[in-house]
């Protein structure tokens, strides 16, 4: 029996974002092999091989293992490149004497390929993109770039910014890794901890660009905080790298997570965390997320990361906003603001003071935040004193307040879920913009 | 007599053209499918685009294949030789340009070039901007 005779079976059963994983896998192996200065080929022959991959599979026949057969051709194209190139000067330092023997080129590049070495090569692409030279907004482009798979025209959408401004930001990141003799490599450029320090950092901004960013399209917040967890997940993979605060972070982007289907209605709206349905977070990841956090507490110090999840822990084991335990978040968020001064900090510490000692103890730590006038262009710092007003009955200035808040959105989706607060005051209490 | 005996001949091959006639119509006919070009869309797609155009190609076969209209179908590589004249004269080919290039076909059961057009219409590859060729696969007439 031929393929063509063969009626096809449709090609719904890939794996969800197959193409953009294995793109970001086989890019860092090619930089692994050939060299970062050859990263514009890695990423033209990768998109070849997808290519080609669309090519052979539309026919809605796909292969037995559609990884596999990525893996094999981008091998093969590696195996070709290394033979017609034979500049290895530009290759890996430490595979190039392998490479340079027909004898050992094959086998060098099938170990390339296996799993742990994919892993490993992704991680340490991932390193070699957190180049602290340049700004950690280039850091998480390039990173979304070569590691996720995502188009400039995408990671333009997802941070709802221009693409020109996403293609400075790649230019910086590029020109820094092309730099590179070869990708970082932890236990020879890593004494200090400083780097996934920097990794931790652009994984946390990917997520919080997708957890609280200005993008309303539920799916492209799913996705960045699926990017990031799945970046985060992989540092826990490893030995060296699976300390307490990579474990901390792993469990905040879980208990954050898990609330995302939460916080958003079916018509796209945003849900404050009173509104929400509990029933539609996601108790997996809630289960997952304590556990990374528990795993996490291993550590001398509490990190932002180990505080930021124990308060998201709190809030997803509480059965409600009245069950949940304030006065430890309260604590927390006192310990955060020693660590992590920032105005937001104190906003939350306040709203957390109005639900474990009231309103009127909430509106003065709102009116004592050091630095408040900062505050001054942030919608939810108004929002939070309407909420403060509200519970203690002055709906005239709650409404002001919100009136305020409604003027400051800076996009709309904040916009319609500041007006509706407006347009229900006299409702429930709304605390956290979390 | 002669006159009845014509009008016998006259309806018998009215029936004969009836049903040849109508054998037409509900007789399926083989079309072919030549899928060209859509290659400068598709190599600017990201990973994600590229997979969920994909997963449209999948679903509209699957269609075309849960309607009975599918007969089979492969891609074609980019790659080949051509032979050419008496002379046989080997040469690397595909000479088309390369926004032309055949990339692949499929055989449709269609009841009429209408209607193969019509399914035609609903294929992915316009999406990219390609170009979809239909052409009636000649029977055998018995």
């Amino acid at each position: 029996m031929t393929a063509a005779n063969v009626a096809p079976d449709a090609a719904q059963g890939l794996v969800d974002h197959l193409f953009r994983h294995q793109a970001g896998k086989m890019v860092a192996v090619l930089v692994r092999i050939l060299g970062p200065g050859n990263l514009d080929l890695a990423e033209d022959v990768v998109q070849d091989i997808l290519c080609r991959a669309l090519e052979t599979w539309k026919y809605g026949r796909l292969p037995p293992n559609p990884e596999a057969w990525l893996t094999q051709v981008a091998k093969n194209h590696a195996i070709d490149l290394v033979r017609r190139r034979a500049r290895f000067s530009e290759l890996a330092p430490d595979l190039a004497r392998h490479l340079a023997s027909e004898w050992t080129l094959v086998p060098a590049i099938e170990a390339s390929f296996d799993e742990p070495a994919v892993r490993d090569g992704v991680l340490r692409m991932a390193f070699s993109c957190c180049d602290p030279a340049i700004g950690t907004d280039s850091q998480v482009a390039i990173i979304l770039k070569y590691l996720c798979g995502f188009s400039v025209r995408e990671i333009a959408q997802a941070f709802l910014t221009t693409e020109d401004t996403v293609e400075k930001r790649l230019t910086r990141g590029r020109t820094a890794l092309k730099a590179r003799r070869d990708l970082f490599d932890f236990e020879r450029d890593e004494s200090d901890g400083l780097r996934l320090a920097s990794v931790l950092q652009a994984i946390y901004l990917l997520f919080n660009e997708g957890y609280h960013g200005a993008n309303d399209t539920v799916v492209v917040r799913q996705e960045l905080c699926q990017e990031a967890l799945r970046l985060g997940l992989l540092l826990t993979q490893h030995v060296a790298l699976a300390t307490p605060d990579s474990k901390a972070l792993v469990a905040l982007m879980c208990l954050h997570g898990a609330r995302l289907p939460g916080r958003i209605d079916d018509a796209q709206s945003l849900v404050t965390l009173a509104q929400q349905d509990r029933s539609r977070w996601d108790r997996v990841l809630i289960a997952q997320g304590l556990g990374w956090l528990a795993e996490s507490s291993s550590g001398a110090a509490a990190s932002a990361y180990h505080l930021e999840a124990a308060i998201a822990g709190h809030h997803a084991v509480a059965r409600s906003l009245d069950e949940t335990d304030w006065r430890a978040i309260r604590g927390l968020y006192d310990a955060l603001y020693r660590i992590k001064p920032s105005v937001v900090v104190a906003l939350n510490r306040a709203i957390a003071i109005g639900m474990a000692e009231g309103p009127r103890a909430g509106l003065d730590a709102l009116e004592s935040i050091p630095g408040r006038e900062q505050l001054d262009a942030y919608p939810f710092y108004a929002a939070a004193m309407a909420d403060a007003h509200l519970r203690l009955g002055a709906v005239e200035a709650a409404r002001g307040q919100l009136a305020i808040a409604v003027a400051l959105a800076r996009n709309p989706t904040e916009r319609a879920l500041l007006e509706r607060k407006l347009n229900h005051v006299g409702g429930e209490s709304w605390p956290s913009m979390s | 007599m002669s006159g009845s005996a014509a009008a016998v001949r006259y309806s018998a091959e009215a029936r004969v053209v009836r049903a040849r006639a109508e054998r037409k119509d509900t007789q399926m006919q083989k079309y072919m499918y030549l899928f060209r070009g859509g290659d400068a869309a598709r190599a600017a797609s990201s990973p994600e685009e590229m997979q969920k155009h994909l997963t449209k190609w999948g679903a509209w076969f699957k269609g075309l294949a849960d309607k009975g209209q599918f007969a089979g179908g492969e891609p074609l590589d980019f790659t080949g030789k051509v032979l050419r004249g008496s002379k046989k004269a080997l040469s690397d080919g595909p000479f088309a340009e390369a926004k032309d290039l055949v990339g692949g076909y499929a055989i449709v059961n269609a009841s009429s070039m209408d209607d193969a057009v019509e399914i035609a219409r609903g294929c992915p590859i316009f999406e990219h901007d390609g170009i979809l060729e239909v052409r009636p696969v000649r029977e055998m007439q018995l």
